[in-house]
């Protein structure tokens, strides 16, 4: 080995490198294969100069990619050989280079590592419950970052200027913090303060927390300045709180989050290996967890002891106690819960009312650690805002937009930079299904099978994401929301700004939605740059293509809610035929009239009439079917929706197709259904009388132990009079008026055949296309129950089916979609 | 079709096609009517097309349409209204009695007014060729005051107000259409708003800008104005007055109010000291009992519209494509 030549090598990391602990990790490698040379970051990822022996450097390189820390993922790595200076006696990290284009290499917000929570739950540590303690493998990113490269002047830790004692380990190569950007202490780092709704302050420090903690306990509803901006905490086992909490938000049903730790996850709810690996993720996201029914029916839970009990018993005969496995953080109380209490307690039925779903998270940094320690049960943890508007990440705007809502506010002295909601997935089809994509995700790049041309992509009016293309990847913004909202608007505006200024790109062409009337597609029209229009369901199915790196041609289901269609009219439940060519609707569903058009998706009972008032017209239907039903042809059930002016003005409005526009969307064929069964005349919030529906069908197959029953009614193709084959669930809706639901049994079943008949019509469209590949796409694919079905028919039947799973199948995905459609229309 | 509906494409219409066609100092004035300088004497001049289905409604015809729709147009610019011109095309076969009617309540408005029909034309189509009739009318009005009536006037501060409560036009003109068995009490609110309008100017109120509601609603009027004028606005939803009749077959009907057509309502932008009297002298007058404050000139900008709802949420408020195509996903 002694004879082997000493060489020189650069190497070029690129990826996600910055900010996840590389620079410290590839020193300490170094030094140990006893090479020379420095590591930095540039705007083009981390560049290595490494002299050694030829044999060190090989090992060198392969233990680069083998060993990097858990949060890096190194996409490229490439050599080049260098002439040996032999000037170098050791090896240095070098400061950061900030002249070129920058790249997306700031990693996303990442929950503490459980060396960080050993350290925030050891009383000798002088770390011990300081909550924003970090290292260079977790802790803020994104959230904080101003400017590219991550280094800590371009944070908003920049002006926490470093101890002696954090410097020491922020230069010791040997440190876990060594170049920890974000690392600091309680001597110099950020410090807590609990304020009154005046913005007074009542304690700081320790005390700040405890007091939150005691008031939580009173019911008090505590606004906390979190990792993405503010959150609004209640005790999940107090109704009143609960309750409190619904009417000042002006918010009756949409379910509410819980923060909890695994133990209460696995306590309250059925948790899958699936489950707990996403839980368990450095985002922290929510996951939708079934709960077990015993807390449904709100009984109480009792059973041998739990992980967490047991390792309380442990705990208790070793001192305090973290178990690196559960993540679970066992801190002594001053003032614990009373026995039966804490995480025991059951679950307010205000906090999801009538769905078998929680959205659980686990704490997301150190701080939630400390109070969900400390308070001992689940939380209430719902975004701090007014209901469509974005989270407030500022402290002096949470007590101006959150007041009324908010009795106390948690907060601190780091600035949040840009508001990030709270990511929310499921487990579906045993992969992780993407609803909410914010913090913890963004803004981690989506490699790209092809690159790019220079374009920015505004996305849709509702769920809206942005999009910026750079080279062989999309970076895809968090979700904004809904813009509706002159905040959220204003949010999607600034974000358009913001990540070509982070990120670079240079975008020269702005990729929309065909609908005039998307306040995103306005915002691009004041930007000055020529519009690549992308129609709704192309992007949907684009989304889901350029996240698998799928290549046409194949086919795409685009089950969605409401898009404008190609025809002028409005889709939502295409069958597109994707290829080199183009792309071509092949099939799509009968169409449903909107009676109120946008006011009948905030009212299924609307669509619920219009489907029997078209259905009972179907040729075939008996003769007291048929023709007008009048009042007496309206089921019963559905007939109680409405007064008697409504249902006679309604009547009235079908007749004389006055504002009752058809669509094809498959999603408010959910709506029509869900209100038919009874089960959600009105959404009190968006998708509602879907997600009962999908529960509805859940109860069956939760409840029947057999392999589930064919359909007891189909939904078969037919030909349109323009020959467009057309998904015809008529015959399936005449089938339930023949037989209508009487119990909740009744309805279980019924809303389970839904779901089966629509599988099954899936593989019959789809073999119209005599294509391998179909691919599944749009808001409809957040049921679980129905991406499940089709997945299953689909393949039973010889397919490949592809599903988004790290991009949202709904609007939230349409930007990345808008992206990889309009690059075959732009320049390069 | 989707042109038609006082939205988007309509504006589209007009700034790429009409405005261009036609440049001049005069139309740049972006108001109702143009006022011109003649030796002196400032006349207002102004000219409109009238269409509707059904001729005949509750609270009004074609023929008090016609007259309103174009004495408010001079009203806008506080003149005083004084000769009107009325061209017909009439489809052959329609009937005498009918037509003997509308031109009776033409009359009858424009007399009201203090003003006369002077010059007319009649043309006859081929049946199938029109829907029974048309009537294009244009108006002059004398300018006595020395106020700039006009978007270019409004200042950030202004109050928003409107006149009377909205929407009943075109309710009404759809219950009648569709004989829909509701909100078959609602009239139509056609009126002429130039006695109103001289009132105020006579009581000394600065009137920045005066818009009439007709297409397109309240929300199209604001809009258009708060683009014209380069201001930011905001509205507040509660403060909007709508009819329990209206708003209710609104509701059914899926229709937004604030872009429900009127024939007989305006939108006044005065200085925020004014508001007060404004409002009072409004109120004092059959045609202005519900007039309310709506709203507020926020500053420089856009153009952006918002709306405040009771919560404190605030929307966008965006002219619309022809039709109300949802957005909802
Ligand atoms: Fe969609
Ligand atoms: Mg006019
Ligand atoms: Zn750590
Ligand atoms: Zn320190």
């Amino acid at each position: 080995m002694s004879t082997s030549p000493i060489q020189r090598q650069r190497l070029s990391l690129r990826g996600q490198v910055q900010g996840v602990g590389m620079r410290p990790f590839v020193c300490r490698l170094a030094q140990e294969l006893d090479l020379a040379g420095w590591v930095s970051n540039t705007p083009e990822g981390v560049v290595i100069e490494a002299e050694g022996n030829e044999a060190a450097l090989a090992r060198f390189a392969r233990r680069l990619t083998d060993e990097a820390p858990p949060p890096a993922r190194i996409d490229e790595c490439s050599a080049m050989p260098l002439a040996a200076t032999g000037q170098e006696s050791d090896f240095r990290v070098v400061p950061s280079r900030n002249d070129g284009a920058p790249e997306p290499c700031v990693p996303p917000d990442l929950a503490p590592c459980a060396d960080c929570l050993r350290e925030l739950s050891d009383p000798a540590d002088r770390r011990y419950r300081y909550p924003f303690l970090s290292c260079t493998a977790c802790g803020p990113r994104y959230s904080i970052v101003r400017s590219l490269p991550f280094d800590r002047e371009r944070t908003a830790m920049a002006g926490f200027a470093l101890c002696p004692d954090c410097r020491r380990e922020y230069e010791n190569p040997a440190d876990r913090r060594f170049h920890a950007q974000t690392t600091c202490c309680p001597a110099c780092g950020p410090q807590l303060a609990l304020w009154d709704s005046q913005g007074i302050s009542l304690a700081e420090g320790d005390g700040a927390l405890r007091l939150a903690v005691e008031r939580l306990r009173q019911g008090a509803i505590v606004a906390l300045k979190g990792v993405g901006g503010f959150q609004l905490l209640a005790d999940a086992g107090n109704s009143a709180a609960v309750e409190q909490l619904r009417t000042r938000k002006h918010r009756p049903a949409k379910p509410f989050a819980l923060l909890a730790d695994r133990t209460m996850a696995e306590r309250l709810c059925r948790v899958s290996e699936e489950e707990i690996a996403l839980l368990l993720e450095p985002a922290a996201p929510i996951v939708l967890l079934r709960r077990r029914k015993e807390e449904i029916v709100g009984t109480t839970h009792s059973g041998p002891l739990s992980l967490r009990e047991r390792a309380r018993v442990r705990g208790a005969q070793r001192g305090t106690f973290i178990s690196a496995q559960t993540h679970d953080l066992d801190l002594p109380h001053p003032n614990p819960l009373p026995e039966g209490e804490g995480a025991r307690r059951e679950i307010a039925p205000q906090v999801a009312p009538d769905l078998p779903w929680l959205g659980l998270m686990l704490p997301a940094s150190p701080l939630h650690h400390l109070l969900l320690a400390d308070f001992g049960g689940p939380l209430v943890a719902t975004s701090g805002n007014r209901g469509g508007e974005p989270i407030c990440v500022d402290e002096n705007e949470a007590l101006a937009r959150l007041a009324g809502i908010a009795d106390l506010f948690l907060v601190h002295d780091r600035s949040v930079l840009r508001p990030l909601d709270d990511s929310v997935l499921r487990i579906a089809a045993d992969r992780p299904l993407t609803l909410r994509r914010a913090r913890g995700y963004v803004p981690a790049p989506v490699p790209l099978a092809e690159p790019l041309p220079p374009l920015l992509a505004v996305g849709g009016h509702l769920k809206n994401t942005v999009a910026l293309g750079l080279g062989r990847r999309a970076l895809l913004s968090q979700h904004l929301g809904d813009l509706d909202d002159v905040l959220t608007e204003q949010q999607c505006g600034a974000a358009l700004q913001e990540l070509p200024r982070l990120f670079g790109g240079n975008p020269r062409r702005l990729a929309v939605d065909a609908h005039p009337d998307y306040a995103s597609r306005r915002l691009a029209e004041a930007m000055g740059l020529p519009l690549l229009a992308v129609p709704h369901h192309l992007a949907h199915a684009m989304a889901c293509a350029a996240e698998h790196g799928l290549e046409p041609p194949f086919l795409a289901l685009a089950w969605d809610g409401i898009g404008l269609g190609e025809d002028g009219g409005l889709w939502g439940g295409e069958f597109l035929r994707i290829d080199e060519q183009g792309h071509r609707r092949i099939a799509s569903f009968v169409p449903l009239r909107l009676p109120g058009g946008e006011k009948a998706v905030k009212e299924p009972r609307r669509t619920a009439l219009a489907a029997v008032y078209d259905s009972a017209r179907l040729p075939g239907a008996n003769a007291a079917e048929e023709g007008h039903p009048g009042l007496h042809g309206v089921p019963a059930g559905l007939r109680a929706a409405f007064s008697d002016t409504e249902l006679a003005a309604l009547l009235a409005m079908l007749e004389k197709n006055l504002n009752t526009p058809p669509c094809s969307s498959v999603g408010r064929l959910f709506d029509a259904v869900s209100a038919l069964l009874g089960l959600c005349p009105v959404n009190q919030f968006e998708g509602q009388a879907a997600m009962r529906l999908e529960a509805a069908a859940g109860a069956f197959v939760w409840n029947t132990a057999a392999d589930y029953p064919a359909p007891s009614a189909t939904i078969p193709l037919v030909r349109d009079d323009t020959g467009l084959p057309r998904c015809d669930w008529r015959p399936w809706l005449r089938n339930l008026l023949r037989h209508p639901a009487v119990d909740d049994a009744d309805r279980a079943a019924l809303a389970y055949s839904f779901h089966a008949a629509l599988a099954d019509a899936a593989p019959a469209a789809a073999r119209l296309a005599a294509l391998p590949t179909v691919v599944l796409c749009g808001g409809c694919f957040q049921n679980r129950l129905l991406l499940e079905l089709c997945v299953e028919r689909l393949r039973h039947a010889g397919f490949d089916v592809y599903w988004p799973q790290r991009i949202p199948p709904n609007d939230g995905g349409l930007a990345l979609g808008q992206l990889w459609a309009a690059r075959r229309q732009a320049p390069a | 079709m989707a042109h038609g509906g006082g939205g988007r494409l309509m504006q589209q219409l007009l700034e790429l096609l009409v405005r261009p066609a036609l440049d001049n100092p005069w139309l740049e004035q972006r108001h109702d009517s143009a006022v011109l300088d003649c030796g002196g004497t400032r006349l207002a001049f102004t000219t409109d097309a009238y269409v509707v289905k059904p001729l005949q409604f509750p609270g009004g015809d074609i023929g008090k349409l016609a007259a309103c729709g174009t004495l408010n147009d001079l009203a806008m610019s506080g003149a005083k209204p004084l000769f009107l011109s009325a061209a017909l095309v009439i489809e052959e076969g329609f009937p005498f009695d009918t037509l003997r009617t509308v031109l009776d309540s033409l009359n009858a408005a424009v007399k009201a007014a203090g003003a006369a029909v002077v010059t007319g034309d009649t043309k006859v189509v081929e049946n199938g060729k029109g829907d029974g009739l048309y009537i294009t009318t244009s108006g002059i009005g004398l300018v006595e005051h020395g106020l700039s009536i006009g978007p270019a006037a409004i200042r950030p501060g202004d109050a928003v107000l409107v006149s009377g409560d909205i929407g009943r036009h075109g309710v009404a003109i759809l219950s009648a259409r569709e004989s829909l068995g509701f909100a078959t009490t609602v009239e139509s609110d056609c009126a002429d708003l130039s006695g109103l309008v001289g009132e105020l100017i006579a009581a000394g109120i600065e009137i920045r800008c005066l818009r009439d509601l007709t297409r397109g609603g309240l929300a199209s009027a604001v809009l258009e104005l708060a683009r014209d004028a380069k201001l930011d606005m905001e509205l507040i939803e509660g403060a909007v007055p709508v009819c329990e009749e209206v708003r209710a077959a609104c509701e059914i009907l899926g229709y937004d109010p604030l872009y429900v057509a009127n024939e007989g309502r305006m939108v006044l932008f005065v200085p925020q000291e004014q508001a007060e009297a404004t409002l009072g002298l409004l109120r004092g007058h059959p045609l202005g009992r519900d007039a309310a404050r709506i709203g507020s000139v926020i500053q420089a900008g856009a153009g952006r519209v918002s709306l405040r709802n009771a919560y404190g949420g605030q929307r966008i408020l965006d002219l619309l494509s022809g039709e109300q195509l949802p957005r909802i996903c």
